[in-house]
């Protein structure tokens, strides 16, 4: 019984760092997860990848200019995210492009500027930590964003839900009855895209971000057909990822953020094969049809 | 000269819309209370003018006259294809949309909000549906649902993109009865269609549109054989040279505006 306790609860028990980790995980699962689920109704779900490198010149610029400091990397890192997603958009509509076409030139650009970037300053180590985060060392300041992001999050969304609801599923409905509302409502939560990530950029890094943002997401997509409901378990499968994926990293001595990416990856993995709406159902039920 | 509640006048109106065929000096009147068919090839731009009419697209030339109507008082079923019909609502919450007008994105619904749409999916024939995923529906019961939406929204205008397309005779029928009750309450209603037997049965009035107006007028008057070909003559002239033209009106009316 102990050993199980040990097992389970023993490294937050001991550890502060690790309690912090967890609270962090904890944070974005609130604010992360519901942004994934309306990102994949929207058939966003490569634009949270896309925007996750689109901050990074501007957390290279931040980190350049002050070191570590994450008010300086975090706004430097809203600022370039919102410069690409209004640039691909203006390319788009200025040309005969394709906007995922657009995100994609821009996002890879960003990129490879950020690395560039970082490293004409920083060591081999600070381009493993941009990218990949340390969820281990989150201190105090950035567990307070996190939770102060989170908290917008959920907040905004409480008040828009009604035109995200009508945006997502029947947009023309909803120009015809508020003109201009839906890109009035589209900017607002690509805002909160944006500042999930970068809250969550020093935890998991700018590759690792995304990854708890989209895949309790689509993991969810095969629990539960309702948008609410959808939000409810994708915050849980992102919690539980986190808190397993800690616990495999301490144990196992693995890196923390791609542990917890791959949890959540399980999660989906599991999802697809037995989920409500998942493979072995929909085969079963096919089955049935056929006898 | 003032422009009575339910009436829309267009006047000389041209919409473009961008890399898309676009109406051209199109000018005539819904009348209070109207129930007319806009028919017309595919590409005449039936859609585009609607979409004008309820403000959604700007009007390049000429005016569209709604008098005390503002466009966002006018009830707009869009096609059924621009639905995501995968999206996780729920039946109940679709028709609660139709809300809109008077709650606005925040306000408060309330109980009589919800008696009205359930009021609503019963008149449709879906007592019972509430809370049913959007998503379960077959196409013909998610257009009785937005059917739903259109008898919430209880406006003057109503306007109805292509309302029976796909759908079953039964359903048909029974939301032809509901476009009937609509006109019998003087509301305006337009709506835009494919079946030429159904429009003579059902419509008094109809639109005729090849990117330019073809007739405007009761339907045995716009439904003519000289009309009709003059529609497949237009049509077929825009299949050989239809962006170049386009994007050469487009520039004329700059100039001309």
């Amino acid at each position: 019984m102990t050993a199980a306790y040990d097992f389970l609860f023993g490294p937050f028990a001991e550890f502060a760092f690790m309690r912090r980790a967890l609270v962090a995980c904890f944070a974005m699962a609130l604010g992360s997860a519901p942004i994934g689920v309306v990102l994949m109704l929207r058939r966003m779900s490569l634009f949270g990848e896309a925007m996750s490198h689109a901050i990074l010149p501007g957390a290279a610029i931040g980190f350049l200019v002050a070191g570590f400091s994450l008010p300086a990397i975090s706004v430097g890192g809203v600022i370039a995210g919102l410069i690409v997603a209004l640039l691909a958009g203006a390319a788009t509509r200025a040309t005969d492009q394709r906007e995922d076409a657009s995100f994609a030139a821009f996002y890879l650009i960003a990129l490879a500027l950020g690395v560039t970037l970082i490293s004409t300053r920083g060591s081999a180590v600070d381009v493993m930590q941009i990218l990949f985060g340390s969820v281990l060392a989150v201190d105090e300041a950035a567990l307070l964003l996190l939770g102060a992001v989170a908290s917008l999050t959920l907040l905004v969304f409480a008040v828009i839900y009604r035109p995200l609801l009508a945006d997502g599923f029947d947009p023309e409905f909803l120009r015809s009855v508020q003109p201009g509302g839906g890109t009035l409502y589209h900017f607002i939560f690509l805002g909160l895209v944006v500042v999930n990530l970068v809250a969550a950029f020093q935890a998991l890094g700018s590759l690792m971000a995304v990854g708890l943002m989209m895949l309790p997401a689509l993991a969810a997509r095969y629990w539960c057909r309702s948008f609410v409901a959808g939000m409810l378990v994708a915050a849980l499968i992102a919690a539980l990822s986190g808190y397993c994926g800690l616990l495999l990293s301490f144990h196992a001595d693995l890196p923390s953020g791609p542990a917890i990416v791959l949890f959540a990856g399980a999660a989906y993995i599991l999802s697809l094969g037995f989920g409500r709406h998942g493979l072995l159902l929909l085969w079963h039920r096919r089955r049935h049809l056929e006898a | 000269m003032m422009i009575p509640a339910g009436e829309i006048r267009l006047t000389d109106v041209t919409v473009a819309y961008d890399r898309h065929p676009a109406v051209h000096h199109v000018s005539g009147r819904f009348a209070p209370g109207s129930l007319t068919a806009i028919l017309g090839p595919n590409g005449a731009g039936k859609s585009t003018l609607l979409k004008a009419i309820v403000g959604q697209l700007p009007v390049a030339a000429g005016s569209i006259e709604r008098g005390p109507l503002k466009a966002r008082d006018i009830a707009f079923l869009p096609q059924q294809s621009s639905l995501d019909r995968g999206f996780p609502i729920s039946v109940l919450e679709l028709v609660l949309l139709g809300h809109w007008q008077r709650a606005g994105a925040f306000g408060r619904i309330g109980r009589q909000g919800i008696e009205a749409a359930r009021a609503a999916l019963s008149a449709v024939g879906l007592e019972g549906f509430e809370q049913r995923p959007l998503g379960t529906l077959s196409i013909g019961q998610a257009q009785r649902a937005l059917f739903a939406r259109v008898l919430v929204q209880d406006s003057r205008v109503i306007l109805l993109d292509e309302p029976f397309n796909a759908l079953d005779a039964r359903t048909i029928a029974d939301l032809l009865a509901l476009l009937q009750r609509w006109h019998a309450e003087q509301r305006t209603v337009i709506a835009v269609l494919h079946d030429f037997d159904l429009v003579r049965q059902s419509f008094p009035e109809a639109v005729y549109l090849a990117r330019r107006l073809i007739a405007w007028g009761r339907v045995e008057d716009v439904l003519t054989p000289e009309n009709q070909l003059a529609a497949r003559q237009m049509a077929e002239s825009w299949d050989e040279d239809a962006p170049l033209c386009a994007v050469d009106d487009h520039h004329d009316h700059h100039h001309a505006a």
